[in-house]
């Protein structure tokens, strides 16, 4: 399935659940192949990354209005436990926190920041390519980037080094 | 100092965040819905935008048109294909990829002709068609038509020429008239010499098969 981890990636990023991405991208692979049945190439991902997006947004937009509010606890649990190798478990404990804090403060922002960062840092992609699949344009994205990296500097710096473990 | 600020939080991000991956099953999952929407597409509970089934019924007469067209152009104009001459055909293409064109390689008929001797229980005409410009490579076994065969391998500048050759069956009408035919952009003759029906099977045009097979007639063969 071409291009899929990347929009699996995303989604989930946006959605902070496996399930709901799962069921999203799957609807947005769907609709896209009903256009086009190779998804294959270079120009076909952020086309591509543009409809899971949108599909991810109108079900946030959906379920906005069933709950109104959406909860964040899922996204500490679905984050599986760190294996404990042959490596330093205080580092890897170490290593294991620091992922957690910055999981969290990423997932903490809008999701207008956290898209831009997710698609620049994680899928390394280019500001025209954002452009194309926020449909924003690329002074946009690059004021939006900025933004958001601001935001998460703070939200890094506010949070304690080292959390509890949450099982509120 | 603005620039170094912004990218302290981007590394961490780009070390540390959880890159999610998708499920395996995801895949396979949207394979299969994709398959099963594929034949019938108007079956699917998504809304269209009100060109589409003016597009649907256009393509839908369209390859209507097409499958009538297909169907008239084979059962009118062409023949079925001999499954034979498809097998003859295989045996070529197959002998051409597999690396295995000969089993013995020689270009002397005082070579290839006594090979056949211990394999087959016929004796194959083998000429060696040098000088008339069609080089023998060497020979193999094959397979055709529930019998074992000779098959002997000719060159013609850069064609290679398959020539099949085993006993016509007891009541087999013996016309020689070579009759050609033509299977996936390959030419086929099948014709009678030596006493034994001879398949030959090459990329080259038909009448250069044909001269092909006047060279094969002309000579005593063995």
């Amino acid at each position: 399935m071409p291009h899929l981890p990347a929009a699996y990636n995303l989604a989930r990023w946006l959605l902070r659940n496996d399930r709901n991405a799962d069921d999203v991208v799957q609807e947005a692979y769907l609709r896209a192949f009903r256009f086009f049945h190779d998804l294959r190439g270079a120009d076909a991902r952020p086309w591509l990354l543009g409809i899971v997006r949108n599909a991810c947004y109108d079900w946030m937009r959906q379920q906005r209005q069933t709950d109104d509010h959406l909860e964040f606890d899922e996204l500490r649990d679905s984050d599986a436990a760190p294996s404990f190798g042959h490596e330093d478990p205080l580092a890897l404990l170490e290593q294991h926190q620091r992922r957690e804090r910055v999981n969290s403060a990423l997932a903490a922002l809008a999701p207008a920041h956290r898209e831009v960062i997710v698609l620049r840092e994680l899928e390394e992609m280019s500001y025209e390519d954002i452009a194309r699949i926020v449909g924003i344009p690329v002074g946009t994205v690059m004021s939006r980037l900025s933004r958001a990296r601001a935001l998460l500097r703070q939200l890094l710096q506010h949070d304690t080094p080292l959390q509890q473990p949450r099982s509120d | 100092m603005q620039a170094p600020q912004d990218d302290m939080p981007a590394t961490l991000v780009r070390q540390h965040a959880t890159r999610h991956a998708p499920p395996p099953a995801l895949a396979e999952r949207i394979l299969a819905q994709v398959r099963a929407e594929a034949p019938r597409p108007q079956a699917s509970r998504r809304p269209r935008p009100p060109w589409y089934r003016w597009i649907e019924s256009l393509a839908l007469y369209g390859a209507g048109a097409l499958s009538a067209w297909l169907a008239a152009s084979v059962l009118l104009v062409a023949p079925p294909a001999d499954p034979l001459a498809q097998q003859v055909m295989a045996s070529h293409v197959r002998s051409l990829q597999a690396d295995h064109l000969t089993d013995v390689t020689s270009s002397s008929h005082h070579t290839v002709k006594p090979w056949f001797a211990g394999r087959l229980d016929f004796s194959p005409p083998v000429a060696d068609l040098a000088a008339q410009g069609y080089p023998l490579v060497g020979g193999r076994l094959d397979y055709l038509d529930g019998n074992t065969v000779a098959a002997l391998v000719y060159r013609h500048d850069a064609h290679v020429i398959n020539l099949f050759i085993w006993p016509a069956p007891p009541g087999a009408a013996a016309d020689g008239a070579p009759r050609v035919s033509s299977v996936r952009g390959y030419q086929l003759l099948r014709w009678h010499t030596h006493g034994m029906q001879a398949w030959a099977v090459s990329d080259m045009a038909a009448g250069e098969l044909r001269a092909f097979a006047r060279a094969v007639d002309l000579e005593p063969g063995d």
